[in-house]
Formats: C-alpha cells, structure tokens, sequence
C-alpha cells in the first residue's frame, strides 16, 4: 500500500505543479483560472494522502468552491484585452525578473539555514501532542475553539470588517427605486384597494 | 513469489470488488434517474388532470428508454465559435460529480463504499463543485443565452450552499461527528426532523435552488433564456446534463433522509417496521423527498430573480444563523452536547 500512497503522492505534485506553470503561462485568463482549480483539487489530494481531510474538504469547499467561482465570474465578465506581447514583455520583463529574482534568492537562503524541528514528522500525523489519535477535525476544532478561541474571534472581526468596508465602498442608494415588501402585500385586504362606485351616467369619476 | 501473491490480495481484488460495488450503485442509480423522469411526467400530468406518457409500453413504463435512445439519435452539434475542449469536458463534471457524491452514501448499517470521517463535509464539497459544470458550460457556449444562465446559476447557487451549510451546521451539533453512519446512529430515538423542523423545511427549499429546480430554475428559464445554460448542447451533452441534474436531485433527497429522516432507520424500533430492511426504508424516504421536487414544480410559479436572492440572504441566511445560536445553547445549557 505504500506503493501507491508514493505514486498518488506523485501523480498529485506532478499535476499540481503543471497547473501551476499553465495558470501562469496560458494566454486566456479563463483558462488560467480553471487550472488554478485544478492546482487546488489536486492539492487536496495531498492533504487526504497526509491524512488532514478536514483540511482536503475546506480547502474544495471554500477555495474551489466559492473563492473562484468568484474569480472565475470576475474573469469572465471582463473583456481582457490580450495586446501586443512583445510590447509587454518589453515594459514588464525588467521589473518582473527584479521581483522573481529576489524572491527566488531569499528562498535558497531560506533553504540553506532552515532547520527541522525533530518532532516535525510526529507532527504531520497530528497537529498537536496533545491530540494523538484523535480526528484532525476534532484536533483542529479543539485548538481553533479552545485554546486560541479569542485569537480566532479576532480573525472573524477583522474579516467583517474588510467586508462591511468593501459594501460600503460600493454601496451607493438611488432614488425613486419601488421595492417589494412582501409585509404589505399580505396585509393588502379588499377594503382597502376596491371601492364600488355609483357613476352617473355621462360624467366621468 | 511471495510479491505477486501480495499483488492480487492487495491490490487486484480489492479494486476488482470496489468496481464491482461501484457498478452495484451506479446501474440503480442511472434506473432510478430513468424512472424519475417517468415519474415527474406522470406525478405533474396526474396534478394537471392529464394521462401522461402511456404508449410506449404498459403505462407508458418503457417512455424513459426511447427518450434516451432518440436523444442519442440526434447530432451532437458544437458551436463554431465555441471551445470545443471545455465545451465538452462541463456535461462530464456535471454528470461525473453527481456520480461520485455516492461513494459515501450509507445504503444500510456498513453498506457504503467509503466510510469516511467527514463524510458530510464531502457531500457539501462535491454539491459546491456543482456550479462548475454549469458555468464552465455556460461560457464556453460563447453565447449570450447560456452566458447569462450561468452567471444566475453561479450566483443563486453560491448564495444557498450558505444556507445549507448552516444548516449541515445545526445536525452536526446534535450528532457530534461528520461521519454519516454516526449521524443516521444518532436519530435512533428521534428523528432530527422533529426537533429540527425548521431546518428541514430550509434545507428542502435550499436543496431545490442548489439543483436549479422549479420554483428556483431561473438558470433555464424557458421564457427569458430560451434553455438557459444548455442552450448550445444537444445529444449526448445534453443528456448527460440532464442526467446529472436529476441524479443531483436523488442526491440531495438521499442527502436530506440521512440528515432529517434517520436515512435507513425505521419509524418506529417495533417488530412490524424492523422486519422490512433498512435500504427499503431508505429508498422510500428518497422517494419521498423526490416527490415533494416534483410537487413543487407542479404547484408554485418561479420565483423572481431579486425574490430568490432576498429569500436566500436575507430570510434563510438569519434565521439558520438563530437556529444555529441556539441549537448551541439549548444543548450547551443542558448539558446535552454529544461527545462529553
């Protein structure tokens, strides 16, 4: 069995890592964004091969499963102009290997001077000492809700707040709008809305 | 030696008898789906005081194979202005993740293919994955009916999986586990649906905008999008949209009898009712559920857009919110939370 845990481990990386290289390389921005959800999906099949489902099922439900929807929404509705590629490459190609090349040597800097604590491979199998041979949904949620309750509560506060900024940056009210109000609608009675008329003949109301 | 004999035991036959389990689901599963197109025309002609389909066969029971025989007649046309490669790879999500959802459906007491621990989360997951098929259909089309169906799919379903998650919530308080054996073990004395009737009539109302089902099929509205996403498609493609659309709709009512109706347990734990077998009683509940679909097609006008919106994040995303709070409480203050 651990033969095909090695081969899945590397089907999963190998796609994971082209899609990648295409979400970054394809010309069309909606192909772009559909190899980004393959990039996820498959790296949640890394993280059930690490025995972290919970993470696996968050990770299709809120990455794959709202966040680019959304993306993909976005890129659809714009008219990406694609232009001239040898002109961008010309305005961007300086700045652009600038920023990669120095993200790239702080990497190997990295690389050389990291070390491993020796209980990390303990730590793969379950995030915490504490909770060995518990599910990782009931470790996650005992840490997250538990021990660091006040922390996360901060974490939701501050979302909230960078949401209720992006609806009020674009909220804008305009006049003359009729919205339905269901409240009076079912309160509407006959007495109300028709009334017999006695027209005498000739004349008008 | 030693290793080939390791081979079939562990390997060969292991995935010999998981295809064999997967065919066992699969070929009642594409039955039903046949017979549930059947059943709709003959459950909303019975409401309509018409026949419905009766020549094909005694009552009209063989109707569903000559549709499919006739739709795999025609052409299967791609537009010349469409991507042909992800025109055709949106019918197969579609299909394809209405299929897979059932590897972790509990049929009876260890019936299941793959018990996992977060089985319902899996559920939630693959049903969010839903919308691609749509979207990924309704772009590549490179037409404006299809686009504009995709855009109110995306919204509309985004907007109830909230909902429903709230409401997946809710259970999962009261069972204290993701696993859905120990959800459908713990209604042994009480169904979730008495205690939590509210949610169950939430998640019903949810579970028909999710599979774009009247009153909530704005993403084909006949009447304004001509077919709505599936405009392009024909043949093959569309059937295997239609199939995943009605196998999404089994889906969520097996889904909604595992999370409300106890899945294959008994009404009652007494001599006559436990002598019928649990997955009997599970497929009654389904059926259940999928007539409550078809009754809602037959009775309600559709919604309009800006209704369906507001009822999803303005009544149902509040009021699952409240039931959640004190779902929480109630069990909390008495003590009664599971896992203690």
């Amino acid at each position: 069995m651990i033969a095909t845990d090695l081969i899945l481990f590397y089907l999963f990386s190998i796609v994971l890592l082209g899609a990648a290289v295409f979400v970054v390389t394809s010309r069309n921005t909606v192909h772009s964004v559909l190899f980004l959800i393959l990039a996820f999906l498959n790296a949640a099949g890394l993280f059930i091969l690490a025995h972290a489902e919970f993470l696996a099922m968050i990770l299709v439900v809120v990455y794959v499963g709202a966040v680019a929807v959304l993306f993909l929404f976005v890129v659809m509705m714009l008219n990406v102009e694609y232009g001239d590629l040898k002109e961008m490459k010309k305005r961007y190609s300086l700045m652009g290997g600038l920023v990669g090349g120095v993200l790239a040597l702080e990497l190997v800097v990295m690389m050389y001077t990291w070390k491993s604590s020796p209980e990390a491979f303990d730590l793969t199998s379950s995030p915490n000492s504490l909770y060995k041979g518990v599910p990782n949904t009931q470790a996650i949620g005992n840490l997250l809700y538990t021990h660091y309750a006040l922390i996360f509560q901060g974490a939701g506060v501050i979302l909230l707040i960078a949401m209720i900024g992006a609806i009020v940056l674009t909220l804008r009210q305009r006049e003359g709008v009729r919205k339905q109000k269901v409240g009076n609608q079912i309160a509407r009675e006959a007495k109300d809305s028709v009334r017999l008329v006695d027209i005498p003949s000739g004349s008008g109301i | 030696m030693e290793s080939t004999a390791d081979f079939w035991t562990s390997l060969f036959f292991p995935t010999l008898s998981l295809v064999g389990y997967i065919f066992l689901i699969i070929v009642p599963l594409l039955l039903a789906i046949a017979y549930l197109t059947y059943a709709e025309r003959k459950v909303i002609a019975a409401m309509q005081l018409r026949i419905g389909p009766n020549v094909v066969g005694w009552f009209g029971l063989l109707q569903p194979f000559a549709d499919g025989l006739k739709l795999l007649h025609k052409e299967t046309i791609i537009p010349t202005r469409a991507n042909p490669l992800i025109f055709l790879i949106a019918p197969l999500i579609t299909f394809g993740l209405s299929l897979s959802a059932w590897a972790v459906i509990p049929f009876d007491l260890g019936l299941v293919i793959s018990n996992i621990n977060v089985g319902v989360l899996y559920l939630f997951a693959i049903s969010s994955l839903g919308v691609y098929g749509v979207i990924i259909a309704g772009w590549a089309s490179n037409s404006k009916y299809p686009f504009l169906g995709a855009l109110r799919s995306a919204a509309q379903m985004v907007s109830y999986e909230v909902s429903i998650g709230l409401v997946i919530i809710t259970v999962l308080l009261s069972v204290g586990s993701l696993n859905l054996t120990k959800i459908i073990e713990a209604q042994q004395r009480i169904w979730f649906i008495i205690p939590h009737l509210p949610m169950a009539v939430i998640f019903m109302v949810s579970a028909l905008a999710e599979t774009n089902r009247s009153p909530f099929d704005l993403p084909e509205a006949e009447a304004e999008l001509v077919s709505g996403y599936n405009v392009e498609y024909s043949s093959m493609t569309f059937a295997l949209f239609f199939l995943g659309e009605y196998a999404n709709m089994i889906l969520m009512s097996a889904t909604g009898s595992i999370l409300f109706l106890g899945g294959w347990l008994p009404p009652f734990g007494i001599i006559p009712f436990t002598w019928i077998p649990g997955i009997v009683w599970f497929a009654l509940k389904i059926a259940f559920l999928l007539f409550i679909f078809l009754w809602a097609r037959a009775t309600f006008p559709r919604y309009r857009y800006d209704q369906l919106m507001h009822l999803g994040w303005k009544v149902f995303l509040p009021f699952s919110l409240i039931w959640v709070v004190l779902t929480a409480g109630f069990l909390f203050s008495f003590n009664m939370l599971p896992g203690k």
